[in-house]
């Protein structure tokens, strides 16, 4: 075989596994059942990320001011360059319509990268389930279903 | 606001790209081959300077392809595929140098990455030159001289704490 022929199968196998791999993980919701940065996940804590004993907000001290829900909030961390940004707010949107206690607030990544490097944000739309005291308690990357979201809801409570 | 468009046609221009990229990989650097890169080079050149709509593979979607198909379901920003045919633009003006100058190597490499991002959009919709966009940025902010005004923000939040208490 050619030089490009190699590369171009290379190629083809590349996509073909990440593009199984995306449409399998996208809007899919991890983490629900271990709570980043309680006492029992510290393993999963990071420089910059406010120690567990506080329970504090994963946003303290971040600069993103925002009212949290009395039951959850959904964080959706969006950038400019994000087409499936917009179809996430629509669904988040209606979600937090549907659900009450549920807020949904929108951030611009762009603008907050210290947050978003304290909360290993890698992608665009990424959205954080926030328990009433601003914990993580569960993330998705990617478009989510809004059967997704609500379930993800529903798990937490 | 920024322009609307349908997100078929970037599967399309997407599509066609690859299809481009594919044959100018199994044909370089014979003439053909480049040939086809300095094409390719030139549509995405096409997009970022007059936008997504503008270019000759735009034209031909709205002509043929869409009255087939019907209107779109939904309308999407135009910002994010026009950043990411800048993304395009610069890997087949690299390839098309390497080539050029006897780097096969690089060029093939260069190439490769432009087909990987094309099939992705092609297939799965997928943004690559938008997703790499916010890592770059991560990755550039790590200098310290760039995080003044988080450090801003934390000194406020801080202030704020305090008066609090």
């Amino acid at each position: 075989m050619t030089t490009g022929q190699w590369v171009l199968l290379a190629v083809v196998l590349f996509v073909v596994g990440f593009a199984v791999y995306r449409v399998a993980t996208d809007g899919h919701f991890r983490g629900t059942r271990r709570v980043r940065g309680s006492s029992e996940g510290t393993s999963a804590g990071t420089p910059g990320v406010p120690p567990a004993e506080t329970a504090a907000s994963v946003l303290a001290g971040s600069g993103v001011d925002v009212p949290l829900g009395e039951r959850a909030t959904l964080l959706q961390f969006s950038s400019a360059f994000c087409a499936p940004c917009r179809a996430t707010r629509r669904v988040l949107g209606e979600v937090a319509e549907l659900v009450p206690g549920v807020t949904h607030v929108e951030v611009d990544a762009e603008h907050h990268l210290q947050v978003v490097r304290d909360l290993r944000v890698l992608r665009t739309p990424t959205t954080l389930i926030l328990d009433p005291h601003g914990q993580e308690v569960s993330r998705a990357a990617g478009l989510p279903k809004r059967d997704q979201v609500l379930a993800a809801l529903e798990r937490l409570s | 606001m920024s322009q609307q468009i349908d997100p078929r046609g970037q599967q399309f221009a997407a599509a066609v790209t690859s299809l481009v990229l594919v044959i100018a990989l199994l044909t370089v650097p014979g003439p053909l081959g480049i040939a086809l890169i300095a094409v390719q080079a030139a549509l995405f050149a096409t997009s970022v300077g007059l936008g997504v709509q503008r270019t000759p593979v735009a034209t031909v979607f709205r002509s043929v392809v869409r009255p087939r198909i019907g209107p779109p379901t939904h309308l999407e920003d135009a910002a994010p595929p026009r950043f990411a045919q800048g993304v395009g633009l610069v890997f087949t003006v690299t390839a098309l140098a390497a080539f050029l100058g006897g780097a096969d190597l690089v060029g093939f490499v260069a190439v490769a990455l432009a087909l990987v991002a094309a099939l992705l959009n092609a297939s799965i919709g997928l943004c690559l030159g938008c997703e790499v966009y916010l890592l770059l940025h991560r990755l550039r902010s790590t200098t310290p001289d760039k995080n003044q005004i988080p450090a801003r923000q934390q000194a406020r939040a801080t202030q704020e704490a305090r008066s609090t208490t």
